[in-house]
């Protein structure tokens, strides 16, 4: 009896009324144009970056100084180079205080103190990056009493830190338990095990951390306007204000001048190789597996 | 745990230094709030809850009141997740559910790439394409067929709340999305096999069995997005006009609160004038918190405990 009431419920099915059907089918086709609404600007921003900079790019793009206002040419030398000083005291500064924040939520940070670091690693990230530039120049510039390329640097480390330590975390977390208890195991110390165990093992995947933290702070201007503040000259020189390519990039894209718009579309090219060179390394590097395991 | 008396000391010295790295990140947190809230002291005594009603804005006489950048600040973001909330789910349901597997990784790394662009070149390409794009023809065709609503009434200026909003949309369509994709994975499966098992559609297990299942998640991504919104700075302020003017109108230009900044700070001449501009930071980091706090909690509630990046 039972199986025949089977038989007969699977004969009987009822089939999709049309107005099903026609919804189906309907939402389907919106979901595909909302994919291309959205790739509609990304492909038209990649294409115009594309065709404007690669036309603005020339040898002395990369070794000559800005020209003066009214000369055509000229380069943004100093401001590559600035960009360079300021995310180099940016990762000095950034760089261990992430590692170190990771490694601590990662080994010692089962716990509310633990918690409480995740939590506010997650806020920092989310704090605007302008309100970092004015910290940035409350604690840096007000001190020293001028622009500079450390304060810049400062306010860029801030924004590293919290992706770095939660990348570390998660980088360390999957680390397997049975390599730290084999080390424990052979007298090895906690520190070390640590530091030339877990750390070592970990390693690209803690590299990736720090690459798409660098990714992110390379194009920030925001948190630049008022710390690193620009400049038209050389300047290698930590204590002063310093160029940097995405600040060049805003002012020449606010300024009157064609030849300072090609500059702005050069610039943008350059740094947007560079971003999308990391996080390209970066998933390279994913997929490549983190552990060869 | 260690018997070796020997290894005690590196251990806690070890130990000492990796808990004051941690403890750094909620120092740096404290130092924001203090900093913050010591230098605006002076506009919130002399203004006090008036600054974020009153709209003069005048450095010259120091009045100073942060209403137009907060009316700016809230219209641009609101308009950028009316555009960009139905896209970035309908793009996170696709290539979770309808999507061939063999479009799935570019397609994620394409809206990935979209997130990574510096919000500066997002301005210079808002300024030289969007806006002359705009001028041309959105705004003459939305003034002919909606110009007798408020919103689209008026000149169209270019440099306005409208191009604002659009930018800001294109921005935090990546981030929307790839939260909502990361909740839509930790639906459990059985979910789908239930509701296609009962007859259902395709669209219909979406609907009932996804959907419905990562409404609090979906909700979260949407926040984070408005808290990516709100503090965004530098392409808004690129497009947005910078005119401290409140006109019912996207098609009029207005200003941010992040705008504000980064146009006047560093030209703030005189205590009181420098102590408002940082308590309109304050003003935002507390709103972006409280927003990021509630989206976090949000999306939390939905993946908790399951592992969201397993299924990429």
């Amino acid at each position: 009896m039972p199986e025949n009431a089977a038989a007969i419920a699977l004969t009987q099915v009822p089939p999709i009324s049309l107005r099903r059907r026609l919804v189906d089918r309907l939402m389907t086709g919106v979901a595909v144009a909302t994919v291309i609404i959205v790739l509609a600007p990304l492909i038209a921003i990649f294409g115009y970056l594309v065709y404007r900079g690669i036309g603005s790019l020339n040898w002395a793009f990369f070794t000559q100084l800005p020209k003066p206002v009214g000369e055509t040419g000229g380069g943004m030398a100093n401001a590559i180079v600035g960009s360079i000083l300021i995310l180099g005291i940016a990762s000095v500064i950034g760089v261990p205080f992430g590692i170190g924040a990771g490694i601590y939520l990662a080994e010692y940070g089962r716990n509310r103190f633990g918690s409480a670091i995740r939590f506010t690693a997650d806020v920092l990230n989310g704090v605007p990056s302008i309100v970092i530039g004015i910290v940035a120049y409350a604690i840096v510039v007000l001190y020293q009493k001028h622009f500079s390329a450390l304060a810049g640097g400062v306010a860029l480390a801030i924004m590293m830190v919290p992706t770095i330590s939660r990348t570390t975390e998660e980088m360390l977390l999957l680390v397997p338990q049975a390599l730290r208890e084999a080390a424990y195991g052979l007298g090895v110390p906690r520190w070390r095990t640590t530091l030339s165990i877990v750390l070592r093992t970990a390693t690209s995947g803690v590299i990736t951390g720090i690459m798409l933290a660098f990714a992110r702070v390379a194009g920030e201007t925001a948190p630049l306007l008022f710390t690193a503040f620009g400049n038209q000259y050389w300047n290698l020189q930590p204590g002063q204000p310093t160029a940097a390519l995405p600040l060049q990039i805003y002012v020449y894209a606010n300024s009157p001048y064609d030849d300072w718009h090609r500059l702005a579309w050069g610039g943008s090219f350059v740094l947007i190789i560079l971003i999308v060179g990391a996080i390209s390394a970066v998933r390279y590097v994913v997929r490549r597996g983190t552990f060869g395991a | 745990m260690s018997h070796a008396s020997t290894s005690e000391v590196p251990d806690r010295v070890f130990q000492f230094v990796i808990t004051a790295c941690g403890l750094a990140v909620i120092g740096v947190l404290a130092l924001i709030v203090y900093e913050l809230m010591q230098r605006s002291s002076l506009s919130w005594h002399s203004f006090g809850w008036k600054f974020f009603v009153s709209q003069e804005w005048d450095p010259v006489n120091e009045q100073f009141g942060a209403r137009p950048f907060i009316y700016g600040t809230l219209v641009s973001s609101i308009l950028a997740l009316i555009i960009a909330v139905p896209l970035a789910v309908g793009v996170a349901v696709f290539t979770t559910e309808m999507c061939p597997k063999a479009l799935r990784a570019p397609l994620s790394f394409f809206v990935e790439l979209l997130a990574a662009i510096p919000s500066v070149i997002y301005g210079l390409w808002a300024m030289y394409v969007l806006v002359p794009l705009l001028t041309q023809y959105v705004a003459p065709f939305l003034s002919k067929t909606l110009g007798w609503t408020v919103l689209f009434s008026g000149p169209f200026f270019g440099y306005s709340m409208l191009a604002a909003g659009i930018i800001l949309a294109i921005m935090i369509i990546p981030i929307i999305s790839s939260i909502t994709r990361e909740v839509l994975m930790v639906v459990p499966q059985h979910q789908r096999e239930a509701a296609l098992a009962l007859g259902a559609t395709r669209w219909e297990m979406i609907r009932i069995g996804v959907l419905r299942n990562a409404r609090a998640g979906i909700m979260g991504g949407i926040i984070l997005g408005l808290g990516r919104a709100l503090g965004e700075t530098m392409a808004v302020t690129m497009v947005i006009g910078n005119r401290p003017e409140i006109s019912k109108s996207l098609f009029a230009p207005g200003y941010t609160m992040a705008s504000v900044l980064a146009n006047e700070f560093s030209e703030a001449t005189g205590d009181t004038y420098l102590s408002a501009l940082i308590e309109i930071g304050l003003a935002l980091f507390f709103v972006t918190i409280i927003v990021n706090a509630l989206a976090r909690l949000l999306v939390w509630t939905v993946t908790r405990g399951q592992p969201a990046r397993g299924h990429a």
